[in-house]
């Protein structure tokens, strides 16, 4: 029998339409991946399965879980069901937990709630069990834990000992690794596959990304505008794949951007044996204060025109290294040199030098003030010359059509524009200046595979029509594989390894590259082929 | 929790040191001298060098202020030049109006806080919310020693369930709570107003927080994920505000003393600064101050409890 069946589901929120007769069915054992990209609708087909939608929602069609009819369950009934038979994983683990509650509490909590008379010893007793199912060991990780003591691997091991306490009959995982570094997303996809294995569970693996579901499911759903466009076993779907939308999809999952390769050697960024503590907070009144290594002895080139990557994990350090390199902090060792100049003199940064660089980050909502005009928020590095030039507006327009928008979107507002968009406004506000060096700090990370390849292919353009140079920092290696020279591989502060793109991928010598590359997520190779 | 408790106690000990210096310095060095200022400008030499020698003026500026920390420590808080009685008497008196007044207001202030909050923020949007909402408007509006006198008008002088004023003292708790219910009311209401306000806008904030659809996922009702999940996370606001409040309550309450004819502390230092009697000035304010750090010691108490995350550092 059908463990989650939904058929013609139609939803609409405040009278928008989001579903639109969307099918899909999970069976028990069965790992479903539903992928999509922002917008597409797969969260809310997660939350009407679970009838955790926002007021205003409107359903019509018919889900059933387990033969019980969800859309005509009262919300008791659902409550009832909720953490017992149908359970949900969520994408940030940094803010999925109460931060003031014990983890011991919160998983033993799923259990109080749906056994009343279970003793809380009783209850503790279980957590304990399910934390160790998650590969968190009561010896290394007690019940008195607060989430803000574990890192982000970690919560979501919470997250999920807290869904399968109960050994649900469905669990659903909304991009439960999105947020995560490569090696933890291998690790934690690996415990869901396992989990699913042991229980017999249903799991709906929701993610934009395809390489990631097409490692563990056993069939992919591929939605579009609340519909699913396409759907199949993952052993065939990509060979059979028809819907152009599909694929487009996969094409652009591994586009790789038209490039030429630098050809001149000339130096223009120097980092020579650069080190950056921070200082801790004094500990007592009077202590003396501790300090903390973001980066150690760092030392590396960028020539003229090439394009470099930065690839490691969270806490590595490549932030640190962005914050120096723009000479926004002081750097504790060594020099920082643009063109033979130092970035930072006298305790702030090098205006001289600041103009020759510009930043582009990775959040494309949060990195504009929302009540500047996009003329204002464009020009604003022009304040980095000395003199504000008169021809500021044709500057704009300039920048705004280099990027591929129109010169009247200089008077709207950024809330006006898509995520891709904004990135291009981001792009363009780099660009103003004619900088030589552009730092793309995960600019591209926060956005849809389809918009991704569109911004590459941009960058690609941008560098070899205005012969920028880029230092391109992501905890993404396709991404990185598919627009950089070369690379360097940092980790815990240091530069482990680095050496040509290409070589360093096909070839790596230092373990920890090869971990990453190996923890990331590929599409099969015959698929890569095929594009 | 022990470690976060000490540092909270050095910090209030040397917020006390920094405090009394101040207060020591503005009262006793500038501007001029307090003996010619307490005695006004028509005083004859003699008379103001009788009263330096009474003061102990006459020594040096840290001994002097050695003396008055170490007499405000025995409990000594000096002798008021106007009414010729020991500092600490009068205070004691006045405090005795004063804390209960201010602990009875801030208990009503929460009790009609709290509730209305949470129903705005659990109804955000629904008439029930719009309603409160629009009463909490009222209420910071509203000046209150106004809405003080309304109340006299209507309960003291119309019905007669409470008396005007006065304060028949503490031999009679009852008769004691009674007459400080209408400065209570009065002082609690803007207060309350203020505080339904935040708890309202903290706890929405909380409710959009990514664990309550976990607690949510989990199967907990929306009942239960307020109460556990919610509320102690929105506490923290609440706390600072409380703090303010009960420290404003202590010292600000003057005009509804006034009112209500009730001799507390806001009374007392502002006939000490019009009679020139400074020192009962500093001898209070050092108390206000006192009070104030007190209860900032106790919010930094409370916000571990609510939220362990502080306890470590």
């Amino acid at each position: 029998m059908t463990l989650l069946s939904i058929k013609d589901l139609h939803l609409s929120i405040h009278g928008t339409k989001i579903l639109h007769g969307l099918s899909l069915s999970v069976e028990a054992s069965q790992i479903v991946g539903v992928i999509g990209e922002s917008g597409s609708g797969k969260s809310m087909t997660a939350y009407c399965a679970t009838q955790l939608l926002p007021t205003g929602s409107h359903t019509r069609g018919e889900i059933t879980l387990d033969g019980t009819n969800i859309l005509a369950a009262s919300e008791k009934t659902m409550c009832a069901l909720r953490g017992n038979d149908i359970s949900m994983v969520f994408q940030e683990p940094t803010t999925a937990l109460n931060p003031v509650q014990t983890i011991g509490k919160q998983v033993a909590e799923t259990i109080l709630i749906h056994e009343p008379g279970t003793s809380k010893a009783d209850a503790m007793e279980r957590a304990t069990e399910a934390l160790k199912r998650v590969e968190l060991p009561n010896n290394q990780f007690p019940l008195s834990r607060l989430p803000h003591e574990m890192s982000g691997g970690q919560r979501q091991r919470v997250v999920i000992a807290m869904a399968i306490a109960l050994r649900p009959k469905l669990l659903i995982a909304d991009e439960p690794t999105t947020a995560l570094d490569v090696t933890t997303q291998a690790e934690i996809l690996l415990l869901l596959t396992r989990l699913v294995r042991e229980d017999g569970m249903g799991l709906m693996m929701i993610s934009h990304d395809l390489a990631v579901v097409n490692g563990m499911a056993d069939h992919i759903h591929i939605m579009q505008r609340g519909r699913i466009v396409e759907h199949g076993p993952v052993k065939t779907l990509f060979q059979t794949m028809q819907h152009s939308y599909s694929k487009a999809l996969l094409a652009a999952s591994a586009h790789v951007p038209d490039r030429n390769p630098p050809n001149t050697e000339t130096p223009l960024l120097k980092v020579q044996n650069v080190t950056r503590d921070y200082t801790l907070p004094r500990q007592a009144l009077f202590a003396k204060r501790g300090t903390f290594r973001a980066i150690a002895d760092v030392s590396f080139t960028i020539h003229k025109g090439e394009s470099l990557g930065l690839v490691g994990e969270s806490g590595c350090g490549k932030s640190t290294l962005t914050r120096a390199i723009l000479g926004l902090e002081q750097i504790q060792r060594g020099e920082i040199l643009l063109s033979g100049e130092p970035v930072f003199t006298d305790k702030k940064s090098n205006r001289a030098v600041r103009r020759k660089m510009q930043v582009v980050f990775q959040d494309p909502y949060g990195s504009f003030n929302p009540r500047h005009r996009v003329s204002r928020l464009v020009s604003e590095p022009l304040h980095l010359l000395d003199t504000t030039p008169v021809d500021s507006r044709d500057r704009v327009v300039e920048a705004l059509t280099s990027v591929g928008l129109r010169p009247e979107d200089a008077d709207k507002y950024p809330h006006e524009f898509s995520g891709g968009q904004r990135q291009r406004i981001a792009i363009a506000r780099a660009l103003i200046i004619k900088p030589e060096l552009i730092i793309l700090d995960e600019a591209v990370s926060a956005l849809d595979v389809s918009i991704r390849a569109q911004i590459l292919d941009l960058l690609a353009e941008l560098s070899s029509v205005h012969g920028l140079t880029y230092l391109f920092i992501s905890h993404d290696l396709s991404v990185v594989r598919s627009i950089t020279d070369r690379v360097l591989v940092m980790k815990a502060g240091k530069i482990v390894e680095q050496g040509q793109t290409d070589q360093v991928f096909d070839t790596p010598t230092h373990a920890y590259t090869k971990n990453l590359i190996y923890a990331a997520p590929q599409l099969p190779a015959n698929v890569r082929t095929m594009i | 929790m022990l470690r976060y408790t000490l540092s909270r106690l050095q910090s209030l000990v040397l917020s006390l040191i920094a405090a009394s210096i101040v207060i020591f310095l503005t009262v006793e060095i500038v501007p001029g001298d307090p003996a010619s200022y307490m005695l006004g400008l028509n005083a004859s030499e003699d008379t103001i060098a009788a009263l330096r020698d009474q003061l102990g003026l006459n020594v040096p500026s840290y001994q002097r202020y050695w003396n008055w920390v170490s007499s405000l420590l025995h409990g000594d808080f000096g002798t008021s030049y106007t009414y010729r009685t020991p500092v600490s008497d009068m205070i004691r008196d006045r405090l005795w109006i004063s804390l209960p007044l201010a602990i009875y207001a801030l208990f009503l202030s929460t009790l009609i806080a709290f509730p209305a909050g949470i129903l705005a923020a659990t109804h955000r949007g629904s008439f029930t919310d719009v309603l409160i909402m629009g009463f909490t408007q009222l209420g910071v509006a509203i000046p209150n020693f106004w809405f003080a006198m309304l109340m006299v008008l209507l309960f003291a002088i119309n019905l007669q369930w409470f008396s005007a004023g006065g304060f028949p003292g503490w031999e009679n708790p009852l008769l004691a709570i009674k007459s400080l219910t209408l400065p209570a009311i009065a002082l609690a209401l803007p207060q309350a107003s203020i505080l339904a306000r935040i708890m309202r806008s903290s706890l929405l904030d909380i409710l959009s927080e990514d664990y309550i659809r976990t607690a949510r996922a989990k199967g907990l009702t929306r009942g239960q994920t307020l109460y556990r999940h919610a509320l102690r996370n929105a506490l923290i606001p609440v706390l600072t505000i409380i703090g303010l409040q009960f420290s404003f309550l202590m010292a600000g309450a003057i005009i509804i003393e006034n009112v209500f004819f009730l001799p507390g502390l806001g009374r007392l230092v502002f006939q000490a600064i019009t009679q020139r009697d400074l020192i009962v000035v500093e001898s209070v304010v050092m108390l206000l101050v006192f009070a104030v750090i007190l209860v900032n010691f106790a919010v930094d108490i409370a916000y571990a409890i609510v939220d362990p995350r502080l306890r470590g550092g």
